[in-house]
């Protein structure tokens, strides 16, 4: 039963991983560098919109992506060990 | 008050601090020494993981680079904070799980060999002795700047204060400091910071200001795009580099933080794995305050110094500009001989060479802010090189102490006199570390890139396998770490020292810059030991229970 568990909580968890992850490289990598030159013929105030990914948008996405992640997996944990 | 006056009162007071929490967080046993005996609260070591990660560079030079380069300086802001995420998600609480002292025990224990183990402890002593040679000189460069002594003297008064308190304290008070520490870097960033955006654009927040329009009407970042394609340079919010090699870099920078020693051992220190978690989520947060700024104060300084001296008399330049002439930061050539100052793109008209440090030093100079927040600068940069060079300390001595002399020399030693150990080889590595501040290899610049180039070729890949990957073996781990290093050492020293040949930027392979390089060498290594894994014998039942058991949270932990 227990093993049962354990193996739920794992791909539970490297699923959260492949979602936040992947919202990682879109935002770095796809919006700040390989999309910046289409994003930047969009106007964000007074910002192009793949500057302001390069240069502030990825790092509030990325602390919200711990802050999530944390939330996820103090949930996981909590079912982990109910009903044992 | 005179600004000398101000710079000694807040140093004094900022060092009286730190001696003060040192004293009170004296360190008992090795638990204490090396990890301050599992008891840091998450906020606490999120604000230590931050003043820890923030070096001199990240204060001083990283908004100047930014405001030079432009959009080419994201690499550096993403690259610096995505690793928190890789940190967060894939390392961090594992580590915590597995619950001992440093990096490598983790690697030797996983991959049940000694001679793992050594590779890992010489890869740990490398990142952070090319590291900590920096920092130690950075201490020195502003003592020289801000206290008009010479940066000899300066390297050995910031020797002192090191030793002091991290032969004393060992990570216990190295945490607590670093908290101090961030406190003051942070305010002495924010500041500056705060007051100029007030000044340009009316807006208090710098994130927010330097999108907003200018005092006269027009966004800022249209402005500073406008002025740079008069004067020739390339546009502000675009780059130069390709976009291959930003992609590598950024790759680079982001797998190279989470493979850095000093950053990692910081979340052996908290009670338990969901305390890793948030403190990763803490540290990103504080580390992010400064990050957002930096590209702010970029643009803001890039707009005020342009407004200031391009097209302008010479004999009309305000008082710090002279005053940073005279350090020789600041270069004024006038080739046409017509007393006016052509700051342009163009190499052979331009006559005004301006070294990137200036920018946050120079920037409340520049505004006319008031003295005391000068003074609150010089307290923040040297409290930013001071923490990071703690941090590194105690990675050298505990890799010393710990991993060679209990791990493999002797596994008899006594707790106390493993404590000594690591106190001595703290006290060496101070020395050593001074040394090559006062003696700066040329190499220095070039070898804190090679720093995270390193640490991505080597840990990363070792670490993640270990946890995510049961099959990972001991063969497969050593072949990797080992081919990825060397990989990464060879590029670096053929394109950045001229070995093996040497070549210029042209023959680079596939245009990607040895900066980038740390990703393909990563990728090497990830490649090497899965094959070899696949080939030789799956590690023993003991180690696939070990990595079934980190993967779970702890059942004595209360909810």
């Amino acid at each position: 039963m227990k093993n049962n568990k354990a193996e739920i909580y794992w791909k539970k968890n490297l699923r959260y991983l492949t979602i936040l992850l992947s919202i990682w490289f879109l935002v770095s990598f796809g919006f700040g560098i390989l999309l910046a030159d289409q994003l930047n013929e969009i106007q964000f105030f007074g910002f192009k919109l793949g500057f302001w990914f390069a240069q502030q948008g990825s790092i509030y996405t990325f602390v919200i992506l711990i802050f999530v992640y944390i939330f996820l997996m103090n949930r996981l944990d909590k079912f982990y060990r109910s009903k044992k | 008050m005179s600004l000398q006056i101000w710079i000694w009162i807040i140093v004094g007071l900022t060092f009286a601090l730190y001696i003060g929490i040192a004293i009170w967080s004296k360190a008992g046993s090795t638990n204490e020494f090396y990890i301050a005996g599992k008891g840091v609260n998450p906020i606490a070591n999120g604000m230590a993981t931050a003043a820890d990660w923030m070096s001199a560079a990240s204060f001083i030079s990283m908004a100047g680079i930014i405001s030079f380069i432009g959009y080419d300086g994201s690499v550096y802001l993403m690259g610096w904070t995505g690793g928190y995420v890789l940190l967060a998600l894939l390392l961090a609480p594992y580590l915590r799980k597995f619950g001992k002292f440093t990096v490598p025990d983790f690697i030797g224990d996983r991959y049940y060999s000694n001679v793992a183990r050594t590779v890992a402890v010489f890869c740990a002593l490398i990142v952070s002795f090319t590291y900590i040679a920096g920092q130690m000189r950075g201490v020195g460069i502003v003592f020289s700047r801000y206290l008009e002594v010479d940066i000899n003297s300066g390297v050995f008064i910031g020797m002192g204060i090191v030793l002091f308190y991290a032969i004393l304290g060992g990570m216990k008070g190295i945490t607590y400091t670093q908290v101090a520490q961030y406190c003051v870097l942070i305010f002495a960033f924010m500041v500056p910071a705060i007051f100029i955006s007030i000044q340009m654009t009316g807006n208090p927040i710098p994130q927010l200001g330097f999108g907003s329009e200018s005092t006269d009407g027009v966004y800022l970042l249209d402005k500073l795009n406008g002025l740079h394609q008069e004067l020739g340079f390339s546009e502000y919010t675009s780059g130069s580099k390709s976009t291959l090699d930003v992609f590598l870099i950024t790759a680079a920078l982001m797998i190279g933080t989470a493979g850095l020693p000093h950053v990692i051992v910081r979340f052996f220190t908290v009670k338990k794995v969901s305390d890793a978690r948030k403190s990763a989520g803490w540290a990103l947060l504080f580390i992010a305050i400064l990050y957002t700024t930096a590209p702010a104060i970029a643009v803001f300084a890039r707009t005020n110094l342009i407004e200031t001296v391009s097209e302008k008399d010479y004999s009309t330049m305000p008082y710090w500009f002279k005053k940073w002439e005279d350090t020789g930061l600041l270069k004024y050539d006038d080739k046409n001989d017509d007393n006016i100052i052509q700051y342009l793109g163009d190499e052979q008209l331009n006559e005004l060479t301006i070294d990137k440090d200036i920018m946050v030093l120079a920037n409340p100079e520049i505004a006319q802010l008031p003295n005391w927040v000068i003074a609150l600068l010089a307290a923040g940069a040297i409290a930013a090189a001071l923490s990071t060079a703690a941090g590194l300390l105690l990675v050298i001595s505990s890799s010393i102490s710990h991993d060679l002399i209990k791990r493999i020399i002797n596994p008899e030693i006594s707790d106390k006199g493993e404590l000594i150990a690591a106190r001595v080889s703290a006290f060496f590595a101070v020395m050593l570390a001074g040394y090559f501040g006062i003696n700066p290899p040329d190499f220095v610049a070039a070898t804190v890139a090679l720093a995270f180039g390193l640490a991505a070729a080597s840990f990363f890949p070792a670490i993640v396998l270990g946890i995510f990957y049961k099959k990972m073996n001991k063969e497969g781990a050593i072949s990797g770490m080992l081919i990825g290093i060397l990989s990464m050492l060879f590029y670096m020293t053929k394109f950045k020292f001229g070995w093996f040949g040497g070549g210029s930027s042209e023959d680079w392979w596939f245009g990607i810059s040895p900066e980038g390089f740390g990703t393909i060498a990563m990728l090497i290594n990830l490649i090497v030991s899965i094959t070899v894994a696949n080939f030789t014998a799956s590690p023993p039942e003991k180690i696939i229970k070990l990595v079934e058991n980190i993967r779970l949270p702890s059942d004595d932990e209360e909810l």
